[in-house]
């Protein structure tokens, strides 16, 4: 126990460190993919022509209904494994693990942003139109901003789920904060030391992101959209 | 086509036992958490300081930590240190259904925590006040009275609990139990059809979280009072 | 003066949710014409408002703008049609996430393509001239219906509209906010805006009127002007079903 504090000193955090970064690389382009992603597939559930209306509700069912962990292993393991004629898809691990977070973090994205649509009144879309705007025009400027707002604390919450999710890329070769962690555990043999830590780290930036997305929901503010109180 | 089918034909006993363990893991953890989550609600609302705190602290570090992270500091780590307390060795620490179940459990205890919580504080203060006015205790107040609806009102939250904790039950393979997700890797892995036999836990997956999502809302509509909606 | 026609519907038929709710409407609009839509309400004026701005298509019929067929079915000329027309809705519809200014100059900026300057000057000269200078930057959850509504004629007056279409402009405000609305709307009328309203506002629009168009289960029964349909000796359907409004209301007819 005496030596506890050089350990996690001189082995733990810098090694975390590392892995951090790498967490940080996976986590940024997933939040932003899953968000464009879930904006387009939930206004796609919304106004869309009947086939890509479907095919959009089915995306979500599908990836809201399997485990992160199948999906994961799908892009990694299983399909390498599929030809159509002398075509392969192979990825990376780490784009394995990004086009596996951005997709499943978009479906569930993709509810909030529906509902949001959905409780937006009828005749906000009629005024725009009244005015010669064009549908696209009309959803993309006065609907979708109105539906963000209202599904902003949902989609916040998906970000925190997607922070805590991306451990997953660890089981992929990754060297994440958990993978790097693994590797400081089997090596030393103290898992609860390490792991405590690699839990800290998490529990650091699920609040940092918590802090990062109450000042954006804050600045979104308007007269009309407040927070709804919790 | 019935070559690409063939692996999941092969191993679907194996696999079936392992949807076995995967429904029994999901069910304990569901029990768990509602052990947890019923009483620390209440207390989280009327306890002491103290005990709020606790409480708080408890559901701050499952909330935060990844369940794979805690799989890994449980098992490998906190039970072990806990299976050399000896009033607490008849307890199977070691083994791994039960540091999933008890992992699953405490996390999903956090959230529902959460909504049960949730579901009291948005109950009329008249409730608590009423019950008191007619000589009840707090608790057999909380019990009767404020329990009996905030429960009905937690209950689409708690189905969207459940689908996330059957998701998250896939992970439990890293310690080594034998769930569905388990056995599917080492059928792909002797087989090399890694993908019809991903499709087909996908599809297992897609089926119990359908199932159940289903049958909580059935169970919405059955404990539902006539005229009782919660705005 | 030779009269110029601005807006002209020709045997509008529109069903909806299985009813025919508009059999065989025509109505022209001149130039600085004033028209007023009054009947029960289901008579089929809202829908016929909505028909002339196309926000719904007729199944029959057709409409000119400027004396020029307009394609339903060509999309940009739908899309120009509205421009021209403008629409102020009972229930104002002020888009909830903008603030007043923005909610004028957005559609200039979207559909006319007007820079961001452009349009905000534009936005603040109809605001002043609904009388909302110290509001501009109030968004529409601060604002009174009044208010609301009065946004929403500058907003439609911004994209300077040939004819202006009001759906009961007035009818979701309190008694105490209608008259400010009034005043803008008695303006416009003023400086020769063409407008067809409806409204249950009688002795209103009686005194601003060209013409009372009287509907009742989708086709217009009576017109006229308001003098001779609400005349002392007159038997029209028109003046019945004002003297029920202004007995509802209190108002005299």
């Amino acid at each position: 126990m005496s030596d506890f504090i050089p350990f996690i000193t001189a082995q733990v955090i810098p090694g975390l460190n590392s892995g951090l970064i790498v967490s940080i690389k996976l986590i940024v382009p997933s939040a932003f993919l899953g968000l464009i992603i879930g904006v387009l597939s939930g206004t796609f559930r919304v106004y869309a022509p009947f086939p890509i209306r479907k095919i959009s509700d089915a995306y979500v069912a599908i990836f809201r209904g399997t485990p992160l962990v199948v999906q994961i292993y799908f892009w990694y393991f299983a399909l390498p494994y599929t030809s159509i004629g002398e075509f392969r898809i192979v990825m990376s691990a780490e784009t394995c693990a990004i086009v596996g977070f951005s997709l499943c973090s978009g479906a569930y994205h993709s509810e909030y942003i529906r509902g949001g649509l959905l409780s937006i009144k009828s005749g906000q879309l009629l005024a725009g139109q009244a005015l010669g705007m064009n549908p696209i025009t009309a959803i993309r400027n006065i609907v979708l901003p109105q539906a963000f707002r209202n599904a902003f604390s949902g989609c916040s919450n998906e970000i925190i789920y997607l922070i805590k999710y991306s451990s997953i890329a660890s089981i992929i070769t990754i060297n994440d904060i958990t993978g790097m962690g693994r590797g400081i555990a089997k090596e030393s043999w103290r898992n609860v030391e390490t792991y405590l830590v690699v839990g800290i780290y998490y529990l650091a930036l699920v609040t940092l992101a918590n802090v990062i997305l109450y000042r954006i929901e804050k600045k979104m503010e308007i007269p009309g959209f407040e927070k709804e109180q919790a | 086509m019935v070559d690409f089918f063939n692996p999941i034909i092969e191993a679907l006993p194996y696999m079936v036992s392992g949807l076995w363990i995967t429904v029994a893991l999901v069910i304990g953890s569901m029990g768990l958490g509602l052990i947890v989550g019923v009483p620390f609600s209440a207390l989280k609302v009327y306890g002491h300081p103290l005990i709020r705190k606790f409480i708080g602290l408890y559901v701050w570090f499952f909330r935060g930590v990844p369940v794979l992270v805690l799989f890994y500091l449980f098992y490998f780590g906190l039970l072990s240190w806990l299976a050399q307390i000896s009033f607490l060795s008849f307890l199977p620490f070691n083994n791994a259904f039960f540091a999933a179940a008890l992992v699953l459990g405490l996390t999903t205890g956090a959230y529902q925590t959460q909504i049960f919580k949730g579901a009291i504080l948005a109950l009329s203060p008249g409730q608590l006040k009423a019950a008191r006015a007619l000589g009840m205790s707090d608790f057999q107040a909380i019990k009767t009275i404020i329990l009996p609806q905030a429960l009905r009102f937690s209950l689409p939250a708690w189905s969207n609990e459940y689908s996330i904790i059957l998701k998250d039950s896939a992970l439990a393979y890293v310690i080594g139990v034998a769930e569905l997700m388990s056995r599917t890797r080492s059928v792909a892995a002797i087989t090399h059809k890694p993908l019809q036999l991903t499709l087909f836990a996908g599809l297992i997956f897609f089926v119990l979280t359908f199932i159940g999502v289903k049958g909580l809302k059935a169970l919405e509509k059955k404990v539902k009072i006539k005229g009782y909606a919660q705005s | 003066m030779e009269t110029q026609t601005v807006l002209e519907a020709r045997n509008i038929i529109k069903n909806l949710g299985g009813n025919t709710v508009l059999r065989g409407v025509s109505i022209a609009l001149n130039k600085g014409d004033i028209k007023v839509l009054i009947g029960p309400s289901g008579s089929g004026k809202s829908t016929l408002l909505q028909c002339l701005n196309l926000l719904h298509i007729p199944e029959g019929g057709s409409l000119l703008l400027d004396n020029k067929p307009v394609n339903f079915k060509n999309k940009s000329e739908l899309y120009q049609l509205r421009q021209k027309v403008g629409m102020i809705f009972q229930e104002f519809n002020l888009f909830d996430h903008l603030s007043a200014k923005e909610n004028v100059s957005i559609s200039l900026r979207k559909v006319k393509k007007q820079g961001r300057k452009e349009a905000a000057k534009r936005a603040e000269i109809e605001l002043q001239r609904v009388g909302l200078d110290d509001k501009m930057n109030l968004y529409p959850a601060q604002l009174s219906g009044g208010q609301k509504q009065r946004v929403s004629i500058a907003r439609a007056l911004a994209m300077d509209p040939e004819v202006l279409l009001l759906d009961e402009p007035t009818s979701a405000l309190d008694p105490e906010l209608i008259s400010e609305v009034l005043v803008v709307i008695r303006d416009l009328a003023k400086n020769g805006m063409t407008m067809l309203m409806a409204t249950h506002q009688i002795s209103f629009s009686a005194a601003l009127a060209h013409e009372f168009v009287f509907m009742e289960d989708g086709i217009i029964t009576e017109h006229g002007s308001p003098k001779e349909l609400l005349a002392e000796n007159a038997t029209s359907r028109t003046k019945d079903f004002c003297a029920k409004i202004a007995e509802l209301t209190g108002e005299q007819a």
